[in-house]
């Protein structure tokens, strides 16, 4: 494989994943209604509720909104990651699974490939989504939506990996409804997108430890700082971290056969 | 160029799906797979196309193992799957380009094969269509025009006729016939019905996962107290059942 050929074959993956991102526009608003409804209804609702203190990385006091956009964000990537990832490994698009597998490039190049083109385009839905939260009146720094881009990618390969490994590992995982209550909302409750981990302490030790050890709380971590043009050092780490290794994982683990049957 | 088929076995769970098969496919003909349903066919594919990792046994496609050189093997084979893998939201020739450039072929070296393939399969007039729009038999020209696309040595077809009206079926079975001659391209069609088989083809009868009879045709049914394929056919399948 050349630098040219995998080239050609990763810019032939993402304009299939974008012709078809175009292509289904339905399924596009409807990922945008979730994050808006945890938006516009939900923190709406929590705001009376819950008073945010000043945190890092904000300067000042911030509404419940504010807070919770970032998770939001990462929950977009985190049903789109999922469900690209066992569309992976079930082939539910058409048998398009097939069509990549016979390719004569490495697998493990082709896997990655495909993963990195649809995290690619599950930016394209957070991006949607700030610009729709930014009418609703958050406003994050201008320069946060650059800042944030590596952020929101790293954590968009860090969750289509932890899913395709699940997905590839947990053969009762094999409908999307599964990955829903044992995946997505276990990894979307118990982390900090939803409230800060001190207050996660103040009701629960085991919790707050629960929420301290999931990725996912990190990946939300360096997506909030990055947005307001801020580092999180611990959370790159970690989020690189666990990306590497579940990618290993998802790779070397990969088994076509469930694409058959 | 040759495919050869090394001892090999494979099982699902308990169950066994293949068992020690031998087999070598002439070159630059077109070889028959005829078995019933359930007789193992699928299997073959997946295995000989990667889908699935070999159990047991080896298999060389032009003299390199599927195992330790896929690239080198991948590049020469292409593969028509038994249910469609085209993505019918896209048009004909997004479908084709996408094909190309898992290859490492860009769009604009593989926009004249695209051209040239579908001229063959007159297609042309079809190109920007949305593969949904198309008829069964037109899909199925457009899965092969794809697997041409990177110019293999040998075509997979596994039960390319399944859901086509007789007419279209016998029109896809004569394109292939007549790809193979033109091209001397190593054909492996994989049927269950044995009017798609024509007498002086090489044979291979799989049932349950076992290899009947191999051969040519009017070979192996001159070498039986058989009349033609069918009765030959029914009576390996039927004294195994």
């Amino acid at each position: 494989m050349t630098i040219r050929t995998a080239w050609i074959c990763f810019n032939g993956l993402l304009k299939r994943e974008l012709l078809r991102f175009v292509q289904q526009r339905s399924r596009f608003f409807s990922a945008l209604v979730r994050p808006l409804l945890w938006l516009v209804v939900f923190a709406s609702g929590f705001r009376a509720a819950l008073g945010i203190a000043i945190i890092e990385p904000y300067e000042t006091y911030i509404t419940y909104e504010v807070y919770i956009v970032p998770g939001l964000c990462a929950m977009i990537i985190l049903f789109n990651g999922m469900q690209s990832s066992l569309s992976m490994v079930y082939d539910r698009e058409m048998g398009s699974m097939r069509v990549l597998l016979v390719s004569p490039l490495p697998r493990p190049f082709l896997l990655l490939a495909k993963m990195l083109a649809s995290s690619l385009i599950s930016l394209l839905q957070v991006y949607a989504f700030l610009m729709i939260a930014w009418v609703w009146g958050i406003e994050p720094p201008l320069w946060g939506f650059i800042t944030a881009l590596p952020a929101l990618l790293l954590v968009a390969l860090m969750l289509s990996a932890i899913g395709l490994f699940i997905s590839a590992r947990i053969k009762q995982l094999e409908n999307f409804a599964g990955v829903m209550n044992f995946v997505i909302f276990p990894m979307f409750f118990l982390s900090s997108a939803l409230y800060p981990l001190w207050k996660m302490r103040e009701a629960s030790e085991w919790l707050y430890w629960i929420c301290a050890w999931n990725p996912f709380s990190h990946g939300v971590e360096l997506i909030r700082f990055s947005l307001y043009q801020q580092g999180n050092l611990q959370a790159l780490l970690i989020v690189s971290g666990v990306t590497l290794v579940a990618s290993v994982l998802a790779v070397s683990g990969f088994k076509p056969q469930h694409a058959q049957r | 160029m040759s495919i050869k088929i090394d001892n090999i076995s494979f099982s699902y769970g308990p169950r066994k799906a293949l068992c020690n098969l031998n087999l070598e496919l002439k070159s630059g003909q077109f070889n028959a797979l005829l078995g019933p349903n359930g007789a193992g066919k699928s299997t073959l594919f997946a295995l000989l196309t990667r889908l699935y990792a070999l159990q047991s046994g080896e298999v060389f496609i032009a003299g390199h193992s599927i195992h330790s050189h896929p690239a080198q093997v991948m590049r020469q084979l292409g593969v028509v799957f038994q249910q469609s893998t085209l993505d019918l939201d896209l048009s004909v020739e997004q479908n084709l380009l996408y094909h190309a450039a898992l290859h490492g072929i860009s769009a604009r070296e593989a926009r004249p094969r695209v051209t040239r393939e579908l001229e063959r399969f007159e297609l042309t007039d079809r190109l920007k269509d949305k593969v949904r729009t198309l008829n069964g038999g037109h899909r199925r020209r457009v899965e092969i025009a794809r697997a041409l696309l990177h110019q293999p040595s040998i075509l997979l077809l596994d039960e390319p006729s399944v859901g086509l009206d007789p007419a279209t079926r016998q029109q896809l079975n004569h394109h292939i016939r007549q790809l193979c001659n033109q091209q001397k391209l190593t054909v492996l069609w994989a049927t269950h019905l044995i009017e798609e088989v024509q007498e002086d083809d090489p044979v291979i009868i799989l049932h349950q996962g076992n290899v009947l009879a191999s051969g040519q045709v009017s070979s192996l049914v001159n070498a039986s107290d058989s009349d033609n394929l069918n009765d030959l056919f029914q009576q390996l399948t039927g004294a195994e059942q």
